[in-house]
């Protein structure tokens, strides 16, 4: 018998941004079992009307700390499909390599810093420090490198200065690349030392299986055809694993996927496309492609035995470890595909003109949409953002709704436990607050 | 001595500029050596309402946020605001140009109306309590926390530039961006970033606010020397630094 539990975690721990998780049981009945996301709004796409078109991902950028690179990448994107502006192949490769620092940096970071702890049962890094010295070391000099790549690429490492609509501002010399895949090269020990010692307490995730419809983009690009890059962060279409080979949906349509909609229970907007709710993120985007995966990235898989059958969402943070190894040698494959051409600057000229423009990347914690709307003097009179934390809402309360049944015979606290290592397996960027509403609390 | 005790707390922002002190990697570490981090939501579960130095990150929006930072303020002995949302409210103050129940209703539509999501005009923390010690940008440099904090742990105030971006951008041999008639906030904005975006091909935007006494005719002299005006200036300041 089930004894009467209230659980309140007012502000979630080692997650970006503010959540609540409350669940109430009397004699056994679930009476209230929520996940509530009481973030300050800040109203980016409001703040961004009377802009001019090259400010843009420089405000937008400040919507989240860890995925910066992400939106001001898919801001300047959308920016040039409103334009109607084509970018350079260059422009295409260091832009991705750009993109693949911050997937290595916000992992590492990820399952490094604010995961882990759980898996060793400690409440931080902090107390890991003198118990795992050596690893954690390892996982510093990984984060660091990550954030060395940025700082080449993004003229720093926080909120990326040399991007801009049609090009760049600057690209990196062959020397700074050589410099990097040496650096790249060198982190590639590290990274099978992370993971094994991940592995080794993996056995601390919980067994929780909930199916459910998983998100991503899927390469289109002709350019990027048998390359590592075919696993795609960048370009292509949206499709699902309910999708199954056909309804994949051009990115400009973005909008009828996420079917962004309020719900009178919990207050954040949430999405679903074919069933009530869906999973974006590492897990999603291995389900949907993980046959392009590098093969260290499969021997990281092979290593936790991963398969595409695996409806865990605690195994996100396995996937995490997989795309960072992936990274690494996609990576790789760019600079060498640079430095055979060499890189020079290329001058940007732009002309505005009216139009809307659509686009969608993998931000590291899933599948991120932007539209902007540009009058013809350049100035924008309309946006719309939707982040991979909101279109993972609905599908973390479907998971508690499970999950609270399965696991509340283990107690109040074992059950906190799970729940809050549930949210962060999702690794919630909640400060990317374009649409998020507040709660009221039970008690 | 013992060690001071930090608290890292965080309002309206995107959490870069605690990323940034992440980011300080393996020298971090030599810093836990020498404070105690007590409260830290985004890296650690540990929290305590005991401790000496609090730093704020973030704007303050809603009456709720501004009484749990007098709480904040009124337990700590040094409370510093750390970066542009905390210091000069950032980017988050582009919203003070609109009307914001008309900002809610864009962004939610009809929802918009919901108790909730009533934010006022955007501050920034002077001008909610009162605050010690300012580590400017967006984001900060992890440098200049590290000399902050060190310095704070001898007693002695920290250094904090009161001169215009262009003079270290100049040190680096950056080309002006009004060679490319490009409009750059260096000339008014306040150093210590070291110059990245014009170093990048990029306008300053003035992300570490203006220096205590702008030089603002030497400003008109530059636009008006590059045919440009004090308009063109203005629509760029909106974007750090609206009031
Ligand atoms: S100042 Fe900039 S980097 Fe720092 S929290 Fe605010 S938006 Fe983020
Ligand atoms: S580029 Fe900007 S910061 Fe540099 S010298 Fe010119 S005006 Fe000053
Ligand atoms: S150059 Fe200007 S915008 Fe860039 S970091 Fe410095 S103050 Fe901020």
């Amino acid at each position: 018998m089930t004894k009467d539990i209230n659980i309140n975690v007012h502000h979630i721990t080692r997650v970006e941004g503010h959540g609540n998780i409350v669940v109430n049981i009397k004699d056994g009945t679930i009476e209230k079992c929520e996940w509530q996301v009481p973030e300050a709004p800040r109203f980016f796409e409001a703040m961004v009307r009377g802009r001019r078109y090259d400010d843009i991902q420089t405000i937008v950028s400040r919507i989240c700390g860890i995925c910066s690179i992400s939106h001001s990448l898919v801001a300047t994107k959308a920016v040039e499909d409103a334009l109607g502006l084509e970018v350079t192949e260059q422009t295409d490769l260091v832009r991705h390599l750009m993109h693949y620092s911050e997937q290595l940096q916000s992992h590492t970071l990820h399952v490094g810093y604010l995961a882990a702890p759980d898996l060793f049962g400690e409440k931080s890094v902090v107390p890991l420090v003198p118990k795992a010295t050596e690893i954690v070391l390892k996982i510093v000099k990984a984060h660091r490198v990550a954030n060395q790549m940025s700082a080449v690429l993004a003229g720093r490492i926080t909120h990326p200065i040399t991007l801009t609509p049609g090009g760049m501002t600057k690209v990196p010399t062959e020397q700074e690349l050589r410099d990097l895949k040496a650096t790249l090269e060198d982190c590639v020990p590290d990274l099978v030392d992370i993971c094994k010692a991940v592995l080794s307490v993996a056995g601390n995730l919980p067994a929780f299986d909930r199916d459910t419809e998983y998100v991503s983009l899927k390469q289109t690009n002709p350019l990027y055809k048998r390359t590592l890059t075919e696993y795609s962060f960048y370009h292509g279409d949206i499709t699902s694993t309910d999708c199954n080979g056909d309804g994949d949906m051009p990115v400009n349509k973005w909008e009828s996927v996420a079917n962004e909609y309020v719900v009178p229970q919990s207050t954040a907007k949430w999405c679903k496309w074919h069933r009530d709710s869906y999973f974006a993120g590492a897990i999603a985007r291995y389900k949907n492609q993980r046959e392009f995966l590098s093969p260290l990235a499969k021997e990281v898989e092979k290593m936790f035995g991963m398969t595409v059958d695996n409806v865990n969402p605690y195994m996100n943070n396995v996937c995490q470890l997989i795309e960072a190894a992936h990274v690494v040698e996609a990576s790789l494959e760019i600079i060498d595909k640079l430095l055979t051409k060499g890189t020079k600057f290329e001058k940007v000229n732009v002309t505005p003109k009216a139009g809307r423009g659509y686009a969608a990347i993998e931000a590291p914690r899933g599948i991120l949409f932007h539209a902007y709307e540009f009058d013809k003097n350049g100035e924008c009179t309309w946006g719309n953002c939707c982040i991979p934390t909101n279109q993972n809402h609905a599908n973390i309360q479907k998971d508690f709704e499970k999950l609270v049944p399965q696991f509340m015979g283990e107690g109040e606290d074992a059950l906190r436990q799970k729940m809050e290592m549930l949210v962060r397996a999702y690794d919630p960027c909640i400060s990317c607050s374009t649409h998020m509403l507040n709660v009221e609390f039970v008690k | 001595m013992s060690k001071p005790r930090v608290a890292i707390f965080d309002f309206a922002c995107c959490e870069g500029c605690q990323l940034q002190i992440v980011n300080l990697e393996e020298d971090i570490l030599k810093l836990i050596d020498v404070v105690d981090v007590v409260e830290w939501r985004e890296a650690m579960s540990e929290q305590s309402h005991e401790y000496d130095i609090a730093i704020i990150e973030g704007s303050i929006t809603r009456e709720e946020d501004a009484k749990r930072l007098e709480v904040i303020r009124s337990r700590a002995k040094i409370l510093i605001a750390l970066g542009a949302c905390a210091t000069i409210g950032g980017v988050n103050k582009i919203k003070n140009n609109f009307d914001s129940n008309e900002v809610r209703e864009c962004v939610y539509g009809e929802d918009g109306q919901m108790p909730h999501l009533n934010t006022y005009n955007t501050k920034a923390i002077d001008e909610v309590v009162e605050v010690d010690f300012k580590i400017h940008g967006c984001p900060i440099e992890g440098s200049e926390f590290a000399q902050v904090i060190r310095s704070l742990l001898v007693g002695k105030a920290p250094f904090v530039p009161d001169y215009p971006v262009c003079v270290e951008c100049k040190a680096r041999e950056t080309i002006c961006r009004y060679e490319y008639n490009e409009i750059c906030l260096g000339p008014i904005t306040r150093a210590g970033c070291n110059a990245p975006c014009p170093t990048a091909g990029w306008r300053c935007f003035g992300c570490r606010g203006l220096v205590d006494n702008p030089n603002v005719d030497a400003a008109k002299e530059v636009m008006d020397t590059y045919g440009l005006t004090v308009d063109d200036l203005k629509q760029k300041m909106v974007l750090f630094n609206t009031k």
